[in-house]
């Protein structure tokens, strides 16, 4: 087991190395800090000076990647490519272009992005399990198929309709809970509340209908039918035999997303003004903040590759004929 | 007149082409013939192809662009043209366009709807809400008798698609009715009674009601603000249906973009295996683990950088927005084309080892020629299914995108910076809501075809599903 964690962890360097290269090339290459310097500092009246000025202010003013002035070990260390790139493997992500530390502003956003993610993820699935079950035991009836109906309906109204309207609805038509905002300890709740209720619903559509093709994927297999055969009433083959079963693709499913929890929903945050992660990065993109942008595709990447082992390990856990080798 | 041919409108008329001429062929050949008629006999699925249908013509018809001639009073040989690119369905829409108010209207007010300091005939200044340029123009007075000219214009149009629908429904069993030699009202009967091998009831009864809205539209559209205005007193009506060929164009040249890679890489990995196979499954992954929002957000900056430092190259709004609408397209293929090429990879190794495929390889037939004879053909089930199902997805994540900043440019029209607006729109006391609603609506009704018609497909398609 820790053999073939370790042997996962050693195959995930190559493919950093490629996300931090890709991200190299797509950041300081395609266009070069000069051009950065003129688009922060707008078209108008760009001195060569200021441009200098603004990339020894960032430390763009380095050599791309090697540094000919230099001596000895510093002619690969002195440069950007060093300095920008290699430092996010120790996670030393430094400066945002507006001067921030973005290792402490990712800490402080970090719990704000979490306080909305698990919520919505872990009610989200009960609710999803909870539907799907229902319409795979009720299977072939009419209940069955306008549920899946019902699922298509909701799954083609766009996630940001959700959000508008709920937060119209709820929040501004009933007055129920704050239209946004966030704030720290117990009274974090009702401003947690409206972002899980609808990512929640928003969810329904397509996550009771992947989940019910996992139950009548199960109820179609041989021991279902021996323990029919046995004489074991509908709801206890329901809950005993096919739930349990399904449950194996429903759980490693959510473990892949686990890690990526941590990178906050885009959309929520922003919409709900919740200073978490997504909202960060959506702020950095708006802003134009290239530091920030590569930090977070970097981190996006470590935790996706986190999540892609965890799911192996977790096979080994809910289903006990996998071995990992 | 010069006609413009944008980047992306090259691109549509080529895939429109391909697509004809693979229907032009499958009709032909039995076995491709049989899984499409499985599709269409569905009564759903027929009724969502002929609203993707309606979509379609209205997305070709705003591809076909052009910029009209100024006029140059005779003064010179050269002719200049207008930096305003227009398409064949702002020629249609015709007024719709150009009649534009001064803020937000409500859908078919007479009067806008912000308070304004009128300035009356006597001189003397009230507060009130002045009446619309050009909504409810014809009506006398403020407009009290708006209701009864709208009623009667909705009674026509009802009248007119009765007419038309009548007039379908007899032409079709008519044509039918030659093809099989029974009589058009024999033909009627089964079309009525749903006897017919394709659902033609579903089919036009789909048509007629589409034709329900082409006449509203062309009934009340032309004196009327039918879906309001926006902040700047354009037609939210003409807005919605300039937006439908960016959906459009997201959902179908994305993934016609990453078709190639993803079915090259993913069948020659299968099949060639080796290390091949390692440095394609090294690339997906790469591709894979950085999250799809950040590489477009990360790419769409560096754009944005490149065409500010190069406005040489683009020399109307229009053609900026369209280079940066083709480059969203092959990002979104970039991060999207990883999922098909699993799967093909995963296909073209259990291929592999088929008898068939062996035999030929035994036979010493060329590796170029296995894959495009024997391999290609059968996992086009798989591409088939992954384009259709793929593009609602595509068409809603334009929206979001468009919301997050890295979208389609803010001039160009699509639902997704419509509903980026409506976000303070709904902020507004009293709500501005119909901008929201009708882009919702539009884009609600895309989705909710494509999706009904891509479980049909994958109903037909799918040998798994198939046995059942």
């Amino acid at each position: 087991m820790l053999a073939y964690i370790v042997r996962r962890v050693v195959y995930a360097i190559p493919i950093l190395i490629g996300v931090n290269l890709l991200t190299f090339y797509l950041f300081f290459v395609v266009n070069s800090p000069d051009d950065m310097a003129r688009m922060h500092l707008g078209m108008k009246r760009v001195t060569p000076e200021a441009i200098d000025k603004w990339k020894a202010g960032h430390g763009y003013d380095k050599p791309l990647l090697l540094n000919s002035e230099a001596s000895a070990l510093d002619k690969v260390t002195d440069t950007i490519f060093f300095e920008k790139s290699l430092k996010l493997f120790v996670f030393d992500f430094g400066y945002s272009d507006d001067g921030r530390d973005i290792s402490y502003d990712i800490g402080q956003r970090m719990m704000p992005s979490l306080a909305i993610a698990i919520p919505s993820l872990l009610i989200g699935v009960m609710v999803n399990i909870t539907f799907a079950l229902l319409m795979a035991f009720f299977r072939g009836t009419y209940l069955d198929i306008s549920g899946v109906i019902l699922c298509v309906v909701l799954m083609s109204i766009s996630a940001m309709f959700y959000i508008i309207g709920g937060q119209y609805l709820l929040a501004k038509l009933f007055r129920l809970m704050p239209i946004s905002g966030f704030d720290s300890g117990l009274i974090a709740l009702k401003f947690i509340l409206l972002p899980v209720v609808i990512s929640v619903i928003s969810g329904i559509g397509s996550g009771a209908r992947w989940y019910r093709t996992f139950f009548l994927e199960e109820a179609g297999k041989d021991y279902v039918r021996t323990a029919r055969a046995k004489g074991l009433s509908e709801s206890l083959v329901m809950f005993r035999h096919i739930l349990r079963n399904a449950l194996i693709p429903i759980v490693t499913g959510v473990v892949v997303l686990l890690p990526l929890l941590f990178m906050g929903s885009l959309l929520l945050e922003s919409f709900f003004a919740i200073p978490g992660l997504g909202s960060y990065t959506i702020d950095a993109i708006n802003n134009q903040d290239f530091a920030i942008v590569r930090v977070m595709v970097f981190l996006g990447s470590v935790l996706y590759i986190v999540g892609l082992i965890l799911v192996d390990i977790s096979y080994t856990l809910v289903d006990p004929r996998v071995r990992l080798t | 007149m010069m006609p413009v041919v944008l980047w992306t409108d090259a691109l549509i008329f080529l895939l429109t082409a391909v697509v004809t001429v693979f229907v032009v062929y499958a009709r032909s050949k039995p076995h491709l013939r049989a899984p499409w008629h499985r599709v269409f006999r569905g009564r759903i699925a027929a009724a969502s192809v002929v609203v993707l249908l309606a979509f379609v013509i209205t997305g070709l018809l705003d591809s076909v662009h052009f910029r009209l001639q100024l006029d140059n009073n005779g003064n010179s040989d050269i002719n200049h043209y207008s930096g305003e690119v227009l398409s064949a369905l702002d020629v249609l829409l015709g007024p719709i366009r150009t009649q534009v108010e001064k803020t937000y209207s409500a859908p078919f007010a007479t009067h806008l709807f912000a308070r304004e300091t009128i300035e009356l005939e006597d001189g003397t200044r009230v507060r009130d809400y002045p009446r619309l340029l050009y909504g409810g123009r014809h009506l006398s007075g403020s407009g009290e008798d708006k209701w009864r000219d709208i009623l009667q214009r909705s009674l026509l149009a009802l009248a007119e698609t009765l007419l038309a629908g009548v007039a379908i429904f007899y032409v079709t069993a008519a044509l039918l009715g030659r093809r099989t030699g029974s009589s058009p009202r024999a033909m009627l009967q089964a079309i009525v009674r749903r006897k017919t091998g394709l659902p033609w009831r579903t089919l036009l009864t789909t048509i007629t009601l589409l034709l329900l809205l082409v006449f509203l539209a062309i009934n009340l559209a032309s004196d009327f603000h039918v879906l309001g205005t926006d902040k700047v007193g354009q037609d939210v009506f003409y807005l919605t249906m300039k937006s439908i060929r960016t959906g459009l164009v997201i959902g179908t040249l994305t993934t016609l973009i990453m078709l190639p890679f993803a079915i090259f890489m993913g069948i020659v990995a299968g099949y060639a295996r080796g290390w091949v196979d390692d440095v394609v499954q090294y690339i997906y992954t790469t591709l894979n683990s950085i999250p799809g929002v950040l590489l477009i957000a990360a790419s769409i900056l560096m754009l944005q950088v490149y065409i500010s430092n190069h406005p040489e190259y683009f020399e109307t709004t229009v053609e900026r927005a369209d280079i940066r609408l083709l480059f969203l397209c092959i990002i979104l293929g970039i991060t999207s084309w990883t999922g098909l090429c699993r799967l093909l990879r995963g296909e073209s190794l259990k291929l592999r080892e088929t008898e068939y495929i062996q035999a030929a390889i035994s036979f010493g037939v060329a590796h170029g020629r296995i894959i495009t004879r024997h391999i290609l053909p059968n996992v086009m089930h798989v591409v088939l299914i992954t384009v259709v199902l793929d593009f609602s997805g595509l068409v809603l994540a334009e929206a979001v995108l468009s919301y997050v900043g890295v979208g389609v440019d803010p001039t160009m029209n699509s639902w997704g910076n419509m509903i980026n607006s409506a976000r303070l729109e709904m902020a507004r006391e009293p709500v501005v809501w119909w901008s929201l609603l009708s882009a919702f609506i539009f884009m609600f009704m895309l989705v909710l075809a494509a999706n009904l018609f891509s479980d049909a497909v994958r109903d037909a398609f799918d040998p798994r599903t198939r046995a059942r």
